[in-house]
Order: structure tokens, then C-alpha cells, then sequence
């Protein structure tokens, strides 16, 4: 089989984030108990009327100023007309003359380096009701009908499945930061159209497009987009490219295959027009202006300024901007004054590991940011070791109290320093010839001496102080 | 003693002192339902079972009226006058419904309509034709026909209308009363049956101005249920009928009133026309400044396919959720779409598939930048037009129909060529939002004829109160069918 030059845009649909749905006061939430979310219109009964949901007009826009569109003037709907059943009104509310965001583009990491991917549109539209098969039946629910979906639709800027891996995972990242939307796939909420096709590397003219509808899942969408690729270059390669059709054809999970469903003699007329009944309204600047506050700074962004000037690995950022409020916890340390691979290093190797194991939310923890400043600061002072510090970390998580309860009752460290310089200068008295060996340049007897103390105190005097006390006397003897 | 006959106010006086309860308000409507229905086939749905209501301050409160079937009633079958939904019993409110409920008035029957308010003759509801009552073997117009006729037999004194083309303004004239549809968005669309959503208003027929802007007053507001309503709580019609118009400014239009525009004119409309000139006097008389304007007659002659073209497009949409999945009768089939085309097809009437039919074929992508987008921007020139003669006068006066409501049997009409500008002119209101009033100004052959003042956006007070005034120094108001010849 030859290389082909792959050329790849994707249509995502992402369910939005709301108390209501986009048209509807029905609630927004996912259910396991069928058509339970549901008002009048959300059935499409005689007379009812859509309302706009501000807080989707709101979020649509932050993500369309997030890719970097132009905004219109007012903020239009219109009509998509077709028969289904899981249609209840006949016709999607969407945008289709005026998008909210248009000709964007956004800047993804893609392996060890940046791509920068081109924005189409952005649009705000209705999800459909869900269809559930059965053997002998197929029901509907109408808790889906309704539910908003923002369409994000790339240029064909992809030229391999992994792209379209690394973007589909990083928009998911920036919708999450974003706060728009949990863009969880695995309650669906985030569906994709494929459109592929290929040519030669040096031809000029794209070749014929196929479109695969409705898949379901990132390893789905790679698996449908090398498949596609790998039907259409065996074509080619056996001459047979004009067997290649403009069509729509569907993912087969089972099979890994992609088939036929229409092709574009058939495609529906959707017959678009303005909704009637939404008056288009303007987008004042001044509401844009307040959105764009509330946008965070992105994961990408993060990423260079953890690893440039922060200095982390690789490895170590990427596990942190995985989750905005990991990353949000991260610099709130730093805020603080927390060095940050120190911060890292608590977050990662210990934080982490407990929310792991106990489901907690981080910003849910009783170890808050500036607890952890309280702990590391006595850590620096010297007044417990590291391995004492996360003992009280654990007290503190499950018994939600302060740190210095836990100085006070848990540690009995000796930090008095006349105590400590009458059990050093005991010490001393009974090793001599260790202090000779010492000042003639056995300089790793120093631990030796510490370890005295330890052994004396049962390891309970402050390690900074002995230290500080020996290196003293150790000098005057001199 | 009868009191359905009889203006708001007076039945509410008569109810304040006790000389009738609501009650046997009620008993009277509901007989006269039943008469009016046995001569008229008026209704959809006569309410045997109603309660009355508290009596309070409120006018409307006690008093039985009837609604167009195209309401969404909670509890109380709304057909549309459509098979599609015959048996369909809402389980909410449209908001004027539930805004009057709350003034107490009292709905006694459900009227019938041309199905889903598309069609002017009231001849294709799904409970067959509606006559008028002022002559058996004519047709009311339509689409609010059973409204239009109840009210003009007094049933009661106002029912509800809608309004898509003329539906209340025709039917009114037809019958003898008076049709008032509000500026868009007024009163909530919430609840009402859509025909085509940018173009359709609530409304009412009564027989007097005053009633009309009591009831409207009581249907409006603003609903959060529907996006195109405004607040429009610092307006009270009825207070602002002061019937002093001296100074006020009308115009009618030559091209479409001017008899000469008509060369092979019936009597009939020879007839119409004249009597609207008689009209025009009066107003000169009462002070009213009337001046003869004219408009593009090529631009008023596209006026009646832009209705066709935009309305229909929308009405083939708007009716796509008639399907008999969720509600309506389950059509047969082997799959899905064929129990969807059989319900469609055994449900509609053979106009409104012309219609969608027609809505479809302009919205198809190579055909909607030459019919549907040019019927838009051809709207556009029409409500400017308009918008500008707002600018230098109160309203448009101008005579509704080519005159009095026309025979069932087509072939008894002697029609004249070319009135189509003068039978589709109140579609102008529609395409503009504009308050637009018909009340009658006359009688042809036994029968009554209208005519209609329309004015701009949010004029409605003025617009109401101009029409007041010509009502008053006219002898045509609270008129019953068959009480009076002339």
C-alpha cells in the first residue's frame, strides 16, 4: 500500500453544561431513569415555544473567544427540517447562517511540539432524543431531546488519526477547563463526524471526501479514520479511486469497518431557515468582555510556564494540567510561597495518591494550599523531618484539624536547646578519640555524633538543631 | 331577559347588582351554543359541564366566551380542526387562556377554524363547513370562522381568534363585528397552535371596540414562555378609548381603494367601494385628517404570493411535530416513516398538503434564494412602506374584502377581476406586526361589511381609539345576525 497524504475534519458535538436545557426549563442532567427530564416543548406539544438558555449563549461564546473566532454582531438560530424520530419537533434548533464563532484556530501540543489547528465554526444547537433498540421495539427518551450541544467543525487540518487523537484530547481538556462541560465520553457526551480523504503528497487538488457520521469514542474515531484511509489507498492503489464516492457511510464497532449509508445524490435538503421565534439579539461587547474574564488560562499555556520556568519534567506537568483544578491547587501553592518542584513533589507523590485511593475532590481536601505551606515551612525550619510531615498530612486528611495539634501532641521532639546542648555536650565528653579521629579529617564521623544524640533521645531531637549544636561545639574543641 | 346579547360592561353591572348570577349567564350561552351550532356548526367543542366563576372587580369575570380550537386548553379537547389532532387533550394552558382564567372569565365552548388557521372560507375544519349566520348559504371567511359566527349570534360577547393573514380581521367583517388582532407579541403565542410563527398573533372578535380592548387588556403581557412577548404593562386599552380623534391623521391607499383600478366591477364592489368613501366622510367629519396616498401597485400586487411563499414555508415546518408518535392517532405501517406518512396523510385536509407542499418546494436549497429569500425582502419593502406612512399619519384606512361574505357555492359569486390587492391587503399587518382593527361600516344586499384601521408597532391605544370614535359616529355597533336589515 503507497502513502497517501491523509486529509481530516472532524464535526464534534459536545453536551454543554446547565441547570436547564438550551430551549427548555427541563433540567439538564444525566438519568438513568428514562424521560423523566422533560417539559412541554421538549415534545414538541401543540403551541410550545423555545426559550433561550443565557448561560449556553454564555459558554458558546467563551469557547468561540478560546479558539480565537470572530464574534457576530447578534446571536442567531435557525432551522434544521428533517423527519426522525428522535427529532420531536421536526427540526433542530442550530445556527447555521451566523455561528456564534467563526474562522478560529487553536494551538494544541502534539507530541513533543505544538500544532495549530483551523477552526470552521462554532455553534450552538439542540442534542435529539435517544432511540434505545430493542429486539422487538425501539423506545424513545426524550431526556436527551433538548440538551445543549455546542458543534465545534474543524478545517480539514488533520492529516492522521493521532492529530485527531491529540486534538479531540485537548479540546476535551479545554472544555473541562473552560467549565462549559463535563465532555465526558463515556456518557456520550461527546459525538463526532469524520470527514476524510486522500491524496497524493504533491497533488494540489483534495481528493473525494467521505464522511463518517455519528461515531462514538476517541479509540472508535482513530480506529474509523485508519480504516477509511486504509480503504480508500487500496483503491487507489488498485486503480479503482473513482469507486471512491462523496458519501456518508457509518462506523461498525464490532467490525472495525466503515458502510455505506447514503450517498450524496441522497443527501437531505434541510430546507434551513431563521427560527421564528427566537428575535436575534445583539452580543454586546461589554457581556464579551465579561466572558473573556472568565476565561482560565489554558492547559497549554500551563504546560510551557511549568516546564520553562518552573522547571518541572515533562512528566511531571502533564500529569498536573491533566485536571484544571490539580493545576489551579498546584498554583495556588505556588501563591504561596511553596517552591515549585516541592509543591509537585507533595502534589504528585502524595496528594495525588490520596485522592486515588479515596475519591475525594481536591478541592474538597482538608490539606488545603496553605496548610501545605504550614507543613513544609516547619519541614524547612527544621522543626520535623519529611517523614513526620507526612504522617501529619494523613492525620490531618482524615481528622480535619490543624497541623500544630499534631506538633504539639503526636511529636515530642526535643527542640529545646539547652536540653539538646547538655545531652550533645554528655556526648562529647564520653567520645574523645572520636573528636580527634574527627579533627585529623574523618569529617564523616559528623553523622556519627548525630547518631549518638538519636540513639540517646530515641530519635526524638530536632535533627536542624543537633546538627546546628555539633557543628558549634565541634568547631570551639577545635 | 337576555344578556348575551348585550356589551361587557352592561353584563357586568348586571352582575355587580345582582340582577343575574354567572351561573345562568352560563345556561343562556350554552342554549344559545347549542342553537347557534344546529344552524351554524360553529363549535368544536360546547362546555355542558362548566362552572361558573366568582364575580370580582374584574369585567371579564362571570362571563362566558368562546375559543378558537387552536388554543391549547388544559383539560378541554383542542382539535386545530384538524384530524391530525382530534382527540388531543392538552395537559397545559396557553398563556392568554390562563391569563383570562385568572380574570375569571368563563370559556364555554371550543370554535371551529379552517385546520390550524390556514385557509379563509371556514370551510375545512375537520367538523365540517361553518356558515354564516347572517345567511346560511354563505361562508363566514376564515381562518376564525367559528369565533366570528358565535359571536356575531350572540352566544356570548367575544371569542378568541388568531390572526396568521386576516383570520379575525375577514371573518369580523363577514359577520358583522368587530376584529382586533394586537401589535406582535402583545399577547404570549404560548399555547397557541402555530400556522406560521413570525406572522401569527392572538386576537379577539366582539362586537364593539371597547369590548375588544377590555379582553385584550386582559389577554396581554409579557411571557417568559414566549421570547417575541414585551411588556406592555403601562398600556390600558380600555382606558385610553377618549374617542377625541380631532387632528388625527388617516390615509387609504389609491391603488387599492380607487374604483378605477377596477374596470369590470361587480354592483357589489361598486357598492363596497362607495360605502367606504361614506365612511372616509365620516371620519372627515369627526375630525379626522384623511389623505389618498399611493404605493407601488407592482409592489402591492407581489403582496399576496409573499404571503403564500413565506407563510406556507414556515406552516410546512411548524406542523412537522404532527407525526402520531406522541400524540395524535398512531398512523399504520411497517416502519416509522410510514406510520408518519399515513397519519399525515389520512389527517390533512388536501389544502394544507397544497401548502406544504408549496412551503417545502421554497425552501428547497436551489429554489430559496429565488422564492423564499426574495418573499422576505419584498416583506421588508412592504413594511417600510408601511412603517413610512406611519411616519406622517395615525393609520391606514382601508375596506376589508371585495365586499360582503361570499356564497358557499362558488359559482353564485359574480366576481370581479383582479381584487386581490383588496382581498389580501390585512396580510400587510401581518407581515409588520402591526395593531389592526376591522370593525363594520355598512351593509350590501342584507349583509355587513367592514373596515379596517391599522397603525404602527405599539400604537395600539390610538389605533383603538380611532376606530372608537368612527364606531360611535357610526350605527353598526353591537349588531346580532338576523336582528336587523338594512
Amino acid at each position: 500500500m503507497n502513502n497517501y497524504k491523509a486529509v481530516i475534519g472532524i464535526e464534534m458535538h459536545c453536551e454543554l453544561k446547565s441547570n436547564s436545557k438550551v430551549f427548555s426549563a427541563a433540567r439538564n442532567s444525566f438519568e438513568e431513569l428514562a424521560n423523566c427530564n422533560i417539559q412541554p416543548l421538549d415534545m414538541a406539544f401543540p403551541g410550545t415555544l423555545p426559550v433561550v438558555n443565557k448561560k449556553c449563549v454564555k459558554d458558546a461564546i467563551k469557547i468561540a473567544k478560546i479558539l480565537h473566532c470572530q464574534i457576530p454582531e447578534y446571536m442567531t438560530f435557525d432551522r434544521k427540517n428533517y423527519y426522525y424520530p428522535d427529532l420531536p419537533k421536526g427540526y433542530q434548533i442550530t445556527q447555521n447562517t451566523e455561528p456564534v464563532g467563526i474562522n478560529g484556530y487553536l494551538e494544541i501540543p502534539f507530541k513533543d511540539k505544538t500544532i495549530t489547528c483551523l477552526i470552521h465554526d462554532v455553534h450552538l444547537e439542540e442534542d435529539s432524543a435517544a432511540l434505545e433498540h430493542f429486539f422487538d421495539a425501539t423506545l424513545i427518551n426524550y431526556n436527551r431531546a433538548g440538551v445543549p450541544l455546542l458543534e465545534l467543525v474543524t478545517e480539514p487540518c488533520f492529516h492522521s488519526a493521532e492529530e485527531v487523537l491529540a486534538f479531540l484530547e485537548y479540546i476535551r481538556l479545554v472544555y473541562q477547563y473552560a467549565d462549559v462541560s463535563e465532555a465526558d465520553t463515556k456518557k456520550g457526551q461527546i459525538r463526532c463526524d469524520v470527514n476524510v480523504s486522500i491524496m497524493n503528497e504533491d497533488a494540489k487538488e483534495l481528493g473525494t471526501k467521505v464522511e463518517i457520521k455519528n461515531v462514538n469514542g476517541f479509540a472508535n474515531i482513530v480506529d474509523a479514520i485508519n480504516y477509511e484511509i486504509k480503504r480508500q489507498s487500496e483503491l487507489k492503489d488498485n486503480g479503482r479511486y473513482q469507486e471512491v464516492e462523496q458519501e456518508t457511510r457509518r462506523f461498525d464497532e464490532e467490525t472495525g469497518q466503515t458502510f455505506r449509508m447514503r450517498s450524496k445524490v441522497d443527501a437531505i435538503d434541510y430546507k434551513y431557515f431563521a427560527e421564528p421565534n427566537i428575535p436575534k439579539f445583539k452580543i454586546g461587547e461589554d457581556w464579551v468582555k465579561e466572558i473573556e474574564k472568565e476565561i482560565p488560562t489554558l492547559p497549554l499555556e500551563r504546560k510551557k510556564l511549568y516546564t520553562e520556568k518552573y522547571q518541572l519534567s515533562l512528566t511531571d506537568t502533564n500529569i498536573i494540567i491533566k485536571d484544571k483544578a490539580i493545576a489551579d491547587y498546584f498554583e495556588a501553592c505556588l501563591k504561596m510561597g511553596i517552591k515549585p518542584k516541592t509543591a509537585a513533589n507533595w502534589l504528585i507523590t502524595v496528594i495525588l495518591g490520596y485522592l486515588n485511593k479515596t475519591d475525594a475532590k481536591i478541592s474538597e481536601i482538608y490539606m488545603t494550599p496553605e496548610r501545605l505551606k504550614e507543613l513544609t515551612d516547619l519541614i524547612d525550619k527544621g522543626v520535623i523531618s519529611s517523614k513526620q510531615a507526612k504522617e501529619i498530612f494523613n492525620h490531618v486528611l482524615t481528622e480535619k484539624k490543624e497541623i500544630k495539634e499534631f506538633i504539639n501532641s503526636d511529636n515530642n521532639q526535643i527542640s529545646d536547646k539547652d536540653e539538646l546542648t547538655k545531652i550533645i555536650d554528655n556526648i562529647l565528653n564520653n567520645n574523645q578519640s572520636q573528636i580527634e579521629e574527627y579533627h585529623k579529617g574523618r569529617t564523616n564521623l559528623f553523622d556519627y555524633f548525630v547518631g549518638q544524640v538519636m540513639k540517646e533521645t530515641r530519635g526524638q531531637a530536632n535533627p536542624v538543631l543537633t546538627k546546628e549544636i555539633l557543628t558549634a561545639k565541634l568547631q570551639k574543641d577545635n | 331577559m337576555t344578556y348575551m346579547n348585550k356589551t361587557l360592561k352592561e353584563i357586568h353591572e348586571a352582575l355587580k347588582k345582582g340582577e343575574v348570577t354567572s351561573a345562568e349567564l352560563i345556561t343562556e350561552s350554552l342554549t344559545k351554543a347549542k342553537m347557534v351550532q344546529e344552524k351554524c356548526n360553529a363549535f368544536v367543542t360546547i362546555l355542558d359541564d362548566v362552572n361558573e366563576e366568582t364575580v370580582t372587580d374584574n369585567i371579564l369575570s362571570g362571563i362566558p366566551y368562546g375559543a378558537k380550537d387552536n388554543y391549547s386548553t388544559k383539560g378541554v379537547l383542542s382539535t386545530g380542526s384538524s384530524n391530525t389532532l382530534k382527540d388531543y387533550v392538552p395537559f397545559f394552558d396557553a398563556t392568554a387562556i390562563k391569563n383570562l382564567k385568572k380574570a375569571g372569565a368563563v370559556m364555554i365552548a371550543k370554535t371551529a377554524l379552517d385546520e390550524f388557521g390556514m385557509g379563509g372560507t371556514g370551510t375545512t375544519a375537520h367538523t365540517g363547513i361553518i356558515t354564516n349566520p347572517w345567511d346560511k348559504t354563505r361562508m363566514c371567511a376564515g381562518s376564525s370562522a367559528g369565533s366570528a359566527a358565535s359571536v356575531a349570534a350572540g352566544v356570548y360577547p367575544y371569542a378568541l381568534g388568531s390572526d396568521t393573514g386576516d383570520s379575525i380581521r375577514k371573518p369580523a367583517a363577514y359577520c358583522g363585528i368587530v376584529g382586533y388582532k394586537p401589535t406582535y407579541g402583545m399577547i404570549s403565542r404560548y399555547g397557541l397552535f402555530p400556522y406560521a410563527s413570525s406572522m401569527d398573533h392572538c386576537g379577539v372578535l366582539t362586537r364593539c371596540v371597547e369590548d375588544a380592548a377590555i379582553v385584550v387588556d386582559n389577554m396581554k403581557g409579557q411571557d417568559e414562555l414566549d421570547m417575541t412577548s414585551w411588556n406592555s404593562s403601562n398600556l390600558n386599552l380600555e382606558n385610553s378609548l377618549n374617542g377625541s380623534v380631532k387632528g388625527k391623521k388617516l390615509c387609504y391607499i389609491k391603488e387599492i381603494c380607487d374604483l378605477n383600478n377596477y374596470p369590470n366591477a361587480s354592483e357589489e364592489l361598486k357598492a363596497h367601494l362607495a360605502n367606504f368613501n361614506k365612511t372616509i366622510d365620516i371620519c372627515r367629519k369627526l375630525g379626522i385628517e384623511v389623505v389618498e396616498e399611493s404605493i407601488d401597485r407592482t409592489l402591492l400586487e407581489a403582496e399576496p404570493a409573499v404571503y403564500v411563499v413565506l407563510s406556507y414555508a414556515e406552516a410546512t415546518s411548524n406542523l412537522s411535530n404532527l407525526t402520531g408518535i406522541i400524540f395524535g392517532p398512531r398512523g399504520k405501517g411497517e416502519d416509522i416513516f410510514a406510520m408518519i406518512k399515513d397519519h399525515r396523510t389520512q389527517g390533512f385536509s388536501p389544502l394544507i398538503k397544497r401548502r406544504f407542499v408549496i412551503g417545502s418546494y421554497v425552501l428547497q436549497k436551489e429554489n430559496q434564494e429565488k422564492y423564499f429569500k426574495n418573499a422576505q425582502r419584498v416583506r421588508r419593502l412592504l413594511v417600510d412602506a408601511w412603517k413610512n406612512l406611519f411616519t406622517k399619519y395615525d393609520g391606514v384606512i382601508l375596506p376589508v374584502g371585495s365586499g360582503p361574505a361570499k356564497h358557499l357555492d362558488k359559482a353564485l359569486d359574480i366576481l370581479s377581476a383582479n381584487t386581490d390587492v383588496l382581498e389580501e391587503h390585512l396580510q400587510i399587518a401581518n407581515f409588520g406586526g402591526f395593531p389592526s382593527i376591522t370593525i363594520p361600516n355598512g351593509f350590501i344586499d342584507n349583509l355587513p361589511v367592514g373596515v379596517n384601521i391599522t397603525g404602527n408597532c405599539y400604537d395600539d391605544a390610538n389605533v383603538l381609539n380611532i376606530a372608537y370614535a368612527l364606531e360611535q359616529a357610526m350605527d353598526y355597533k353591537n349588531m346580532i345576525a338576523g336582528e336587523r336589515n338594512e
